[in-house]
């Protein structure tokens, strides 16, 4: 018998896919992966920690650093949490806002991911073309905040600002040619046969592991599971509007990629009916300077993340600052099952998991 | 006039030996300075096409993917690549410290060589040919093959897994795909009847042989990607799993001499595409060397364009692609010329 010797490798955390910051030791025979150990923690920042230093609107920004591939998203589940901890109402106009803002921060993530796994397995013109299109949605940010990635829009209470002018056809023009671009993607990459057969039947996690491992959003759905807090526990005003929940059915990385491409046309569906229902108004309602919620108040909240289920745990001692804040990182969860399932797979295969899986560093280390 | 252009590198070399020989020089030793300038013609055109080359492939990728490319340094930014290899060259040479030193140094330059010895035989235009081999063909094939010892030696000698990882692949798939590269070769070689580049050439006067062996062009067109480790067959660089594979601990000049290297084969296979399957330097109007230069052109822009939209092939994929599909088809192929060839002799042909 031929004596052969095991490698282990250190995939990241300075890794071209380490998708900033994930280490990611694997253990192989040849090609093969004999194991795999999710290493994480070289994006920690403590914002946890941070927030207990904070005033509840000081520690706003640091929640878009979170998930800062769906900043809108963010954001808007700790000021939600913030509302419900408080008893603050919004107006009717804010809440629309919020909705458009986070369903396009949804799309970027998602065209992101779609871009980013092109990129990993070697389509380096998938990428391109799927920045080209997220850049006008980072294009709307900026006109609405001034800021492309990391826009704080969402206040306690509401939005910073009114939309602008330009806005409007900017985000309209945006939704007429969404279509085309899912059919673009569609030719370059979903069609590719190279790029079906890398990606079906790879990955594959079975509903029982996903529910059990607590993996949520596209990930879970693509197990066929149909979870979706927008339908389930609709926060906001999401009850209000006409969408699918798009789930796969073998929880493989092709799954994982085309319930993201169906949650595109939804989220483009549900910023539609959000423009035709929006009413004029304030977007914003008073909110005392220095928030003090009451003593002992504690607030769980959750909504549906990019990346999953995102919720926002905040312990209130009456003072202006939380007691104790805890983020539950849908990044960081879903992650745990790259181990589960990528051993048995090809070196290759754990690199189109993590971009499958589509983890935020930012968000799974906080 | 047209006479002159067509002829005006023939005319260079007898005019070259006839001062030489005015000179007193004898011509045994005329001819062999001769070859020397020859070599040094071949390299020029190789360093004069790569310059070129890394500026089409990047204005060609940025085509494609809707951004401009390099467009700051000269017009269309088509001194980029002189600038690019004037930093690769100023920089600091490092050889980690644990790895085997000799062999180090001597994969790129191995792997440089053995590039530029391909385009020995290759006929660049009429009577235009360093040496006219009567094995033309198998020569280039083997010195093909040769470039996978260089890879494999700059990846194991390394002493990094990424590296070795990628040496691997590359020793694998470069073998697998050399098969069905020379076996999709023989189908022309039975017609022509001849190994001779310039036979085959000659065999092309009338119809072109990717008419007659259409299946022989996509065997050999797909084992060349292969060959050449280009996507979506950049298995033993695979920036995106190996860092950068085989070539992870090369920098500076080293690494750019891997990476002309790269790009000399593309030349060189794309000319032996167009030699072998395009006819060669024959065609009507123009120049032969013009006409070898625009076919060797065209064929390489379709190998960017099919880099630059395709994703990487999975290794288990490749290795079953090569063997149950692309043998199988090639030696298919050869049995069909063989029966083809006899029905055609018997006709009378």
């Amino acid at each position: 018998m031929l004596q052969t010797e095991q490698l282990t490798i250190n995939i990241g955390p300075q890794h071209p896919s380490a998708h900033g910051g994930l280490h990611v030791e694997a253990v192989l025979d040849g090609e093969m992966v004999t194991d795999a150990i999710v290493h994480l923690g070289y994006v920690h920042r403590s914002v946890e920690k941070i927030a207990e230093n904070r005033t509840y609107a000081q520690y706003v920004p640091y929640t878009a650093r979170l998930d800062y591939l769906a900043t809108h998203l963010s954001v808007m589940g700790y000021v939600q949490a913030v509302e419900k901890l408080a008893d603050i109402e919004v107006p009717e106009r804010a809440e629309y806002i919020r909705v458009i803002m986070g369903e396009l921060s949804r799309i970027a993530s998602h065209q992101l991911c779609i871009g980013s796994m092109a990129i990993d397995i070697g389509a380096t013109t998938g990428l391109l073309y799927c920045m080209r299109d997220r850049e006008r949605i980072m294009d709307m940010f900026e006109m609405t905040s001034g800021q492309r990635l990391l826009s704080s829009y969402m206040c306690i209470g509401g939005i910073a600002e009114e939309l602008p002018e330009e806005f409007f056809p900017a985000v309209h023009s945006f939704l007429q040619d969404l279509p085309s671009m899912i059919k673009e993607y569609e030719g370059l990459l979903f069609g590719n046969e190279i790029l079906q057969a890398r990606l079906k039947g790879i990955g594959k996690l079975s509903a029982q592991d996903a529910l059990s491992y607590g993996v949520t959003g596209p990930n879970l759905r693509a197990c066929g599971v149909n979870y979706d807090i927008r339908k389930i526990e609709p926060y906001g005003i999401y009850d209000r509007f006409d969408f699918k929940v798009p789930v796969g059915s073998n929880g493989d990385a092709w799954d994982r990629l085309m319930v993201r491409k169906e949650e595109i046309v939804q989220s483009g569906s549900i910023i539609q009916q959000a423009l035709e229902q929006m009413p004029e108004g304030a977007v914003r309602s008073k909110v005392p300077r220095v928030l003090k919620p009451e003593k002992g108040r504690e607030v769980y909240h959750r909504i549906e993340g990019a990346k999953g289920d995102l919720g926002y745990y905040i312990v209130s001692d009456g003072g202006e600052k939380p007691y104790r804040l805890h983020v539950r990182a849908p990044s960081f969860i879903n992650l745990m099952v790259l181990p589960l399932i990528s051993i048995g797979g090809l070196l290759q295969d754990i690199i189109v998991n993590i971009a499958t899986l589509d983890p935020v560093l930012g968000e799974a280390d906080r | 006039m047209m006479q002159k252009i067509e002829t005006i590198f023939v005319d260079l070399a007898d005019w070259f030996i006839v001062l030489l020989q005015g000179w007193g020089i004898p011509l045994a030793w005329a001819d062999a300075i001769l070859l020397l300038v020859q070599f040094l013609g071949v390299v020029a055109i190789v360093l004069f096409n790569i310059t070129i080359l890394v500026w089409l492939e990047r204005k060609v990728s940025g085509f494609i993917q809707e951004r401009p490319g390099p467009n700051r340094l000269g017009p269309f930014g088509i001194l980029q690549t002189i600038a690019d290899a004037l930093k690769l060259l100023t920089k600091e040479d490092i050889i980690p410290s644990k790895t085997d030193r000799w062999i180090f140094r001597t994969a790129p330059i191995l792997f440089m060589t053995v590039s530029v010895m391909l385009y020995i035989v290759l006929p660049l235009g009429k009577d235009m040919q360093v040496v006219d081999l009567n094995v033309g063909l198998f020569f280039f094939i083997s010195l093909g093959s040769l470039s996978t010892i260089a890879v494999l030696m700059g990846g194991w000698s390394s002493n990094n897994k990424w590296s070795l990882i990628g040496a691997m692949r590359s020793v694998a798939q470069m073998i697998s795909y050399e098969i069905p590269l020379a076996l999709s070769l023989m189908g022309v070689v039975m017609i022509a009847g001849s190994l001779r580049l310039s036979d085959i050439v000659a065999a092309q006067g009338n119809v072109w042989f990717i008419i007659l062996q259409p299946i022989a062009f996509l065997t050999y067109f797909i084992a060349a990607t292969a060959e050449l480790n280009r996507g979506p067959f950049d298995m033993p660089e695979a920036e995106q799993e190996l860092t950068a594979g085989a070539y992870t601990e090369y920098s500076g000049m080293r690494y750019a001499l891997f990476f002309l290297a790269e790009y000399t084969n593309l030349v060189a296979v794309s000319a032996l595409a167009s030699t072998v399957f395009l006819g060669g330097w024959q065609g009507p109007g123009l120049p032969s060397w013009l006409w070898i230069i625009i076919k060797t052109w065209l064929v390489m822009f379709v190998f960017m364009w099919i880099k630059w939209t395709l994703p990487r092939i999975r290794m288990d994929h490749l290795m079953a692609f090569s063997w149950k599909v692309l043998i199988p088809v090639s030696l298919f192929n050869i049995v069909a010329t063989g029966f083809g060839l006899y029905i055609f002799k018997g006709l009378g042909g």
